[in-house]
């Protein structure tokens, strides 16, 4: 009897080593335990055994049946755990169909663009103020050190609506109404709209944007004009960026200067987006011209401070490498699509 | 600005100065080079050549074959130009030669006949703009053989300036060899002009009259007589040549020499055709007829300066002379005019007259009065020197107001100051100095030809671009902190676009003026607007007062370029007159869209927008009188009591003058007052404890109610516990019955401080029901 419950002990070892599903676990466990299975017949038959017999077997027993069932339950784990991991790999799927985008739209590429400059700006502690598109010519011009028969009126081909009322032809006229208004010290940038009639092509256009800025306090030199300038440009097209200030004329600042930067794609080698010079105009800048201090009311034996202007159209295409300006005025979505930013 | 370089020589020695050079370091200082060219580079194996024989091409009318002698060989050219004849001295671009626009010349056969080059005109010799009638013919002793650039005087690099309007003492050589020489820290002379003049006095000759010093600070004149007109020396056709200007003759060609080389510009007069040899400046006659140089008759008005004689204007001051008075093959007595003139009257009237010279755009800057005399003595040593007649002693010189110079403190510590620099005075004064600037005694006195300086401002730029832009310091703002930031309105904006963006639409900007013919398209009246007095086009002419033709021409550019849908934004400008000098502008948020949408996925981003803005209690209520929309279709937006803009559908006779055959959807909102309406405060409100509970109540109304007026009520019962009311089935049919609907909605409850109870919740529902039944007749479905 004893080698009989060892041999139930070893069939059933292999048995269930190599069953396969929890199918064939569940006829093993009828086989053995089940009423009528191999070990339930060993017990049953215990009755005709000696009495010093009887207990021996019967510890045997107990430990065969106890050996059988842990190992049955040890194996439904795996076989189970098993059937999980099939189910799993049965639910595969295709990682590299497309996924389902919730439609996003996007900002204008040039308020985009502006965005950033404003950041810029704003991290420096300039405020941003606006002002009226349809202006006086005086705030435009006159205020602005640009007399009536001023050859530089000329430059900058003016939409009128009177002879008195204008088209806006530069955000500068924004500076003259903010100084009017506010004793120094001031740190303003104004981005606006800004018209000429110049006829559309691919880098005119009659409506197009500016972001000028201005700064007024005691002591601001030209100095400062430069180091605003560098922090601006270099956190806008990185630090690498070299400047370049070259002598200029605007009849509202005195000094003036036309900035370059080092061309940002070749750093200065000369490639085609800077046309072979290593640098690019970027924008104009100068000392308030004392004379349209002045005008608004600000002792230039006093006070000092700087302007500066550029146009968002041509940042922004330097940006992103557009080459044609009428695209930011077509809307096409195509066109739109590309600045998810 | 054309200055030929080697024009430079007169007045300094330029030895070891590259051109690259000369170009960094002017633009550097200030004067801005925007190329160096040499016109010669062009040119390969372009030379003088003699025409030999010519004679009859077999096989063409029109041609001829030419044996043209080019120094080292004869080649046989076949031509149709009218004008050659044997002996003429000719430009020949010879067998594998090349002309300026990269033109490449090879042998080819013209009717059979071989031809080993051509013969140049001069629009093909790239000196005139013109076409030319026939070929050049050269002076008759100009070498055989030579190196046409050199003959033509084009073996010259002219570096092209780009003159800003302040300076206009840089238009000229002497002016741009000034700044060259305090460039480069190099000696700089203007050389000596020999007098002239026989003992005769001019004044016996002529006389000159200013009629108003307003309209000429001073005219200086001087006489020649005995004059012989002829081509003037090849040394001053080359340097004319080289600098853009055509040579004519030896008297116009000083008068437009001077104007380069001194930038004065002059005017030659046949005195003998100046009645009673008296010249007057004097306002033009309204309506004053002259006939000017190019042969063209123009109608003097009041504003512009008539130069006259005893009879009549002989010519439009600083703008063009007179054909009557002009200098001819026979002239012989000439009198020479270098004067100057008020800026802004030669400014208006050159415009008036829509003929902006070269001399009318140098006066209109401002002239140095003091720059005359030099000019017209330097015009009379030319014609003396190249013995082209005899010039009379002495000068007439009307001059009512000499012209004083400008003088300022000097204040070398303001200057440092200003610039944030640390230059020594001494070096200031040095850097003034090369610019003819004299520091004296604590006072800057500034040359006359200055006219752009007039404050300390002005003087420390001179300095500081001859210290070099570039040597500045880099320094940050010191003094009072300035705090920046966005304000209200900025950062909602911010907020709009944000929203809108995450609603998934693309933010489009578009013209501020539209076409007056878009206002009867989009139904939008059109008696008050702002109207541009000089348009690009009627296209461009007219200042929006709404936003719809902007944005249903977004829509339509993509719908024609065949995007199934499209859904957009544009936060824009638009202009509306108040009755003031100017208009109120007023931002306006405009959304459009087409596709796969209809109202209401229009009227959830407008929700969206309102929301995220905090305006809360916004009513849409049907405008059905509204033409730009679909009348069935259109809501009015208000919230607390005022009027946000309008939402719907575009009227389909609106899309369809826009060539749109689909449903086109927009919505205009008013920025300000949504800005009036607008919070970004927010409370917390404690999570909630306890349970919701909801009914859900289906409700058969008459048709035409609507479920803004059930809400309405439901909201108007009084009730604490009512947490939500959500609309969830709206039907119509058989069922319900003819003229009805159901409408369904699911109330939810809950109490802040305890569980409700079933009680509770029906008594409620149940006092809801009753108000519906009261106010709609609603009956529980």
């Amino acid at each position: 009897m004893k080698d009989r419950l060892n041999t139930i002990k070893s069939n059933a070892e292999t048995e269930l080593n190599s069953a396969a599903d929890l199918k064939a676990l569940e006829s093993l466990r009828v086989k053995y335990l089940g009423k009528k299975g191999e070990l339930t017949a060993v017990m049953k038959g215990m009755g005709g055994l000696s009495k010093e017999e009887r207990p021996v077997i019967g510890r045997l027993a107990n430990t065969v049946r106890g050996f059988i069932e842990s190992a049955l339950e040890e194996k439904k784990k795996a076989l189970t755990e098993k059937a999980k991991e099939l189910r799993l790999m049965a639910e595969t799927i295709d990682v590299a169909l497309p996924g389902r985008m919730p439609e996003m739209g996007a900002k204008h590429p040039l308020n985009t663009v502006l965005d950033d400059l404003q950041d810029i700006f704003i991290g420096m502690g300039f405020s941003i103020v606006e002002g009226p598109e349809v202006e006086l010519d005086y705030y435009n011009f006159e205020a602005l050190n640009l007399p009536p028969d001023h050859p530089a009126r000329d430059t900058q081909d003016t939409f009128y609506i009177n002879d008195n009322v204008l088209l806006r032809t530069q955000t500068s006229p924004v500076q003259v109404r903010v100084m009017e208004k506010q004793k120094p010290p001031i740190r303003i940038i104004s981005p606006g709209r800004v018209y000429r009639s110049d006829t559309v092509d691919a880098t005119h256009s009659p409506v197009f944007h500016q972001v000028e800025g201005l700064v007024i306090d005691k002591g601001i030199t030209m100095a400062d004009l430069k180091g605003t300038l560098e922090v601006f440009a270099k956190k806008l097209y990185g630090d690498d960026t070299r400047l370049r200030f070259r002598p200029h004329h605007f009849p509202f600042t005195e000094p003036s200067a036309e900035v370059d930067i080092s061309c940002f794609n070749c750093k200065g080698e000369g490639c085609s987006i800077c046309k072979g010079e290593g640098w690019i105009e970027i924008l104009g800048c100068g000392m308030v011209h004392p004379k349209v201090l002045r005008n608004c009311g600000i002792d230039p034996e006093v006070y000092s401070g700087f302007a500066f202007g550029m146009g968002l159209e041509r940042v922004t295409m330097f940006r992103y490498g557009i080459k044609d300006l009428r695209l930011f005025y077509e809307n096409d979505l195509q066109f739109l699509k590309q600045f998810k930013i | 600005m054309n200055l030929p370089l080697s024009w430079l020589k007169d007045y300094m020695n330029t030895d070891g100065i590259s051109e690259q050079e000369y170009a960094d370091r002017l633009t550097m200082s200030g004067s801005i080079v925007e190329g160096i060219k040499n016109l010669g580079a062009e040119f390969k194996n372009v030379v003088v050549g003699r025409i030999t024989k010519i004679e009859k091409h077999p096989d063409a009318d029109k041609l001829v074959v030419c044996q043209v002698d080019v120094g080292d060989e004869e080649i046989q050219i076949v031509t149709g130009a009218p004008n050659v004849f044997e002996g003429a001295v000719v430009p020949v671009a010879k067998h594998k030669s090349t002309l300026p626009g990269g033109v490449k010349i090879t042998k080819g056969k013209l009717r059979g006949v071989v031809s080993y080059g051509m013969m140049c005109s001069t629009d093909e010799l790239g000196i005139s703009k013109e076409r030319a009638t026939g070929i050049l013919i050269l002076p008759d002793d100009t070498p055989i053989g030579e190196d046409i650039t050199h003959t033509l005087g084009l073996d010259e690099s002219v570096a092209e300036f780009e003159i800003t309007s302040n300076r206009p003492d840089c238009m000229s050589i002497i002016g741009l060899a000034r700044e060259t020489a305090a460039t480069f820290a190099r000696d700089f002379k203007i050389p000596e002009i020999k007098p002239t003049g026989n003992n005769e006095d001019v004044n016996d000759y002529a006389a000159v009259e200013i009629a108003d010093s307003k309209l000429c600070s001073r005219f200086t004149a001087r006489a020649v007589k005995n004059v012989k007109i002829g081509p003037s020396p090849k040394w001053m056709q080359n340097r004319l040549t080289a600098a853009g200007l055509r040579a004519i003759n030896n008297v116009v060609d000083i008068t437009n020499y001077i104007m380069l080389e001194y930038g004065q510009p002059m005017h030659a007069y046949d005195l003998d055709h100046v009645e009673g040899r008296k010249i007057i400046v004097r306002n033009a006659g309204d309506g004053e007829m002259l006939e000017t140089l190019d042969d063209k008759p123009r109608e003097l008005k009041s504003e512009m300066i008539a130069i006259s004689d005893e009879k009549r204007a002989i010519g439009v001051a600083g703008v063009m002379g007179g054909a009557n008075s002009e200098v001819t093959d026979d002239t012989t007595t000439v009198l020479f005019e270098s004067a100057c003139f008020n800026p802004v009257l030669v400014r208006r009237g050159a415009k008036a007259l829509g003929m902006r010279t070269d001399a009318s755009a140098l006066f209109e800057k401002g002239l140095d009065s003091e720059n005359c005399l030099p000019a017209i003595n330097r015009a009379c040593e030319l014609l003396q020197d190249m013995g082209g007649g005899e010039v009379i002693g002495g000068v007439i010189d009307v001059y009512p107001v000499k012209k004083q110079n400008t003088v300022l403190p000097f204040e070398p510590e303001k200057i440092n100051r200003f610039l944030g620099t640390d230059i020594p005075e001494s070096d200031m004064i040095e850097y003034l100095g090369r610019l003819e600037f004299e520091v004296k005694d604590g006072s800057v006195i500034v040359p006359t030809f200055r006219g752009d300086i007039e404050s300390m401002a002005d003087i420390a730029e001179e300095v500081a671009r001859l210290y070099g832009y570039d040597n500045l310091p880099v320094t940050m703002m010191q003094g009072r902190v300035v705090v920046g930031g966005k304000t209200f309105k900025q950062k909602a904006v911010d907020s709009i676009r944000n929203t809108l963006t995450a609603c998934g639409l693309y933010e489009a900007m578009t013209y501020s003026f539209i076409d007056p013919k878009e206002f009867r398209q989009t139904r939008v009246p059109m008696n008050n607007v702002v109207k541009i007095s000089n348009p690009l086009g009627e296209e461009n002419s007219v200042m929006r007062t709404s936003m719809l033709s902007s944005i249903i021409k977004t829509l339509k550019v993509n719908y024609n370029r065949r995007a199934s849908s499209a859904k957009i934004f544009e936060i824009g400008m638009t202009y509306n007159p108040i009755g003031e000098t100017l208009p109120d502008e007023r931002q306006v948020v405009a959304i459009g869209m087409y596709g796969k949408v209809d109202f209401f996925d229009l009227k959830g981003i407008v929700q969206n927008l309102l929301s995220r803005l905090g305006i809360s209690g916004a009513a849409f209520e049907t405008e059905k009188e509204n033409p730009s929309y679909h009348p069935g279709r259109c809501a009015g937006i208000t919230a607390g009591g005022k009027t946000i803009g309008r939402m719907g559908q575009i009227h389909p006779a609106v899309a369809d003058s826009f060539k749109i055959d689909t449903e086109i959807y927009a919505a205009e909102l008013d920025l300000n007052t949504m800005l009036e309406l607008a919070t970004f405060d927010r409370t917390y409100k404690p999570l909630p404890k306890f349970p919701a509970s909801s009914r859900d109540i289906a409700l058969v109304v008459e048709k035409d109610i609507s479920v803004g007026e059930i809400e309405k009520i439901i909201n108007s019962v009084s009730s604490d516990i009512l947490e939500k009311v959500k609309l969830f089935d709206v039907y119509e049919g058989e069922q319900v019955g003819e003229n009805k609907k159901s409408v369904a909605y699911s109330l939810t409850y809950r109490a802040a401080d305890r569980t409700l109870t079933d009680d509770e919740v029906s008594g409620m529902t149940d006092k809801i029901l009753a108000a519906l039944k009261d106010g709609v007749n609603a009956e529980l479905r």
